[in-house]
């Protein structure tokens, strides 16, 4: 038997609320699957279980926020084959809210999801004890059950944070409403989509005279009651995210002493392979010059382990996995930084893969707290937006971040002449109580020298 | 594919890419990396769309000629009315 706690979500997460359960008592869950979505000041995270067995017990109920190292489940050993009937057959996670929301019109579509709860209920291997909170939220099961359609699709549901935030404050279950994004994603405009149109079960709000198509939404918006609380709680989220940012930043400049190097490095033959190699790439496939950046950077920290780690407790313990954090800008809500795991170990191919995918889901959701909590070096880039170069603050625990400032072009004197050079501004910010700037000079050299040879990447 | 169905075609991808973006104000002129806070991986992302969805070959190179929604409509329409894709 063991306890699903509440993981880490990063050096500046204390706490999450659990949104979503995607198991129910009886489920057979397998090590890094995805259990649940907390909400965290950085939005929702999928959190993966690190065992494998049955779900035995939900500890906590939707919508509670507890600290990190909470239990949240108990999680007990597959007993006898895997034909035997799961124990426990109603579900208290599907409870979770009050279900006020319970609309007949969503009940026809039901039937498949209700069946598999509606397992042979040996409840040998379950303690009858249920937490106060959960007891009451199980007697209102069967409504709550009615409304919503299959767990499986709605735990695979990506929503923009921004419509998160528009449907919580203005009460519209997002469970019924149509996702148009990427991957069917919820976007902000499905939910005020949602929001125009009444609800069968007689919506408080009048149906609204919209004056043109969907694309009317910011006018519409304006007179309509939700607007206000729904703007004040983006408020109060970009505030949270701020604050999250602040709390971590200020720590940071209070207990590391940080030491700033740049240095310029040519990009032209690694721009001139990736051009190249470009042409013969199915447009999917092809890389941009930050898939060759970071591969440079996981692999000089392999080369300068004082810059790939964690310290904590007074001391330095470096990683010997590189765990690659990418700063990644969530336009007006924030910013965060998931890390691409075992980035040294991907070609540029594979990690460029893993950066598009990464910013697909640190935009629209999806992102595991495992990828929150576990990068051992940063990386910024804020080169798009044509900054020359970024000294960036180091996210404790870790003990640097590398910053690149946009390509610019440089007339070079060389052997036969002048040449155009192209080159970008490479920036390190380092822990001094783990290296001194002659091993964070080493880094910064590691890396330009292997970007000269891009085809080695 | 008439002009209106091209435009909303270039449209509905650079929802997929911007998604709380406000596209029905978006002038033809305007530079949609600016206006739509367009990073390059956005922009790979947006090129990667209009492939997908017109089977038009975009080579770097061509990456220029996609600055605003009217080129983009003129660059898109040239190529798939030369029947080239």
């Amino acid at each position: 038997m063991a306890e699903f706690r509440m993981p880490s979500l990063g050096a500046d997460m204390e706490r999450a609320t659990v949104v979503h359960w995607l198991v129910q008592v009886g489920d057979r869950i397998e090590r890094g699957q995805v259990v649940a979505e907390v909400e965290t000041e950085k939005g929702v995270l999928e959190v993966e279980s690190f065992e494998s067995g049955i779900v035995e017990e939900l500890l906590v109920c939707e919508g509670t926020t507890v600290a990190v190292g909470t239990p949240l489940a108990r999680i007990g050993a597959v007993a006898g084959g895997e034909g035997q009937p799961v124990p426990g057959a109603l579900s208290v996670a599907t409870a979770g809210r009050a279900a006020p929301a319970v609309a007949p019109a969503a009940a026809p579509a039901i039937t498949p999801t209700v069946a598999p709860a509606v397992a042979p209920a040996a409840a040998s291997a379950i303690t009858p004890t249920v937490a106060p909170a959960v007891a009451s939220a199980a007697q209102s099961i069967e409504p709550a059950a009615a409304a919503r359609p299959a767990a499986q699709t709605r735990g695979r549901r990506r929503i923009s944070p921004a419509a998160r935030a528009l449907a919580e404050s203005a009460d519209i279950d997002l469970d019924r409403v149509e996702g148009t994004g990427p991957d069917d994603a919820v976007t902000l405009a499905d939910v005020r989509r949602a929001q125009r149109q009444p609800t069968s079960i007689g919506a408080a709000e009048p149906p609204a005279l919209a004056t043109g198509e969907d694309h009317a939404a910011p006018s519409t918006s304006a007179i309509r009651p939700a607007a206000p609380s729904g703007l004040a709680t983006d408020a109060a989220r970009r505030a949270a995210m701020r604050a999250s940012i602040a709390a971590l930043m200020s720590r940071s400049k209070r207990e590391i002493p940080h030491y700033y190097l740049s240095q310029e490095i040519d990009l032209e033959r690694a721009l001139l392979w990736l051009e190249n190699e470009n042409l013969r790439r199915p447009v999917e496939e092809r890389l941009l010059p930050a898939a060759l950046l970071l591969k440079a950077v996981a692999t000089a920290a392999v080369e300068v382990p004082e810059m790939n780690g964690f310290f904590e407790n007074s001391a330095f313990r470096a990683s010997t996995a590189v765990h690659l954090g990418v700063a990644i800008s969530l336009r007006d809500a924030g910013l965060i930084a998931p890390a691409i795991l075992d980035a040294d170990r991907r070609s540029a191919g594979e990690l460029m893969a893993a950066l598009r995918d990464l910013v697909r889901r640190a935009r629209s959701g999806g992102l595991r707290a495992s990828e929150m909590s576990s990068p051992t070096l940063t990386v910024t880039n804020l080169g798009d937006q044509g900054v020359t170069a970024v000294f960036g603050v180091i996210y404790p625990p870790q003990v640097a971040i590398v910053g690149f400032g946009k390509v610019f072009a440089r007339a070079t004197v060389e052997e036969n002449g002048i040449r155009n050079r192209r080159m970008v501004t490479a920036t390190l910010s380092a822990d001094h109580r783990v290296s001194d700037g002659h091993r964070g000079a080493y880094f910064l050299a590691a890396v330009g020298r292997l970007l000269q040879r891009p085809e080695e990447l | 594919m008439t002009d209106q169905e091209l435009r909303d075609l270039v449209l509905s991808v650079l929802a997929g890419i911007a998604p709380d973006a406000d596209l029905a104000s978006l002038a033809p002129g305007e530079d949609l990396r600016e206006r739509l806070d367009i990073d390059s991986m956005d922009h790979l992302n947006f090129v990667i769309g209009l492939h997908q969805a017109t089977g038009v070959e975009i080579p770097e190179r061509d990456y220029a000629r996609l600055v605003t929604l009217r080129d983009t409509l003129a660059y898109l329409a040239a190529r798939l009315h030369s029947g080239s894709h």
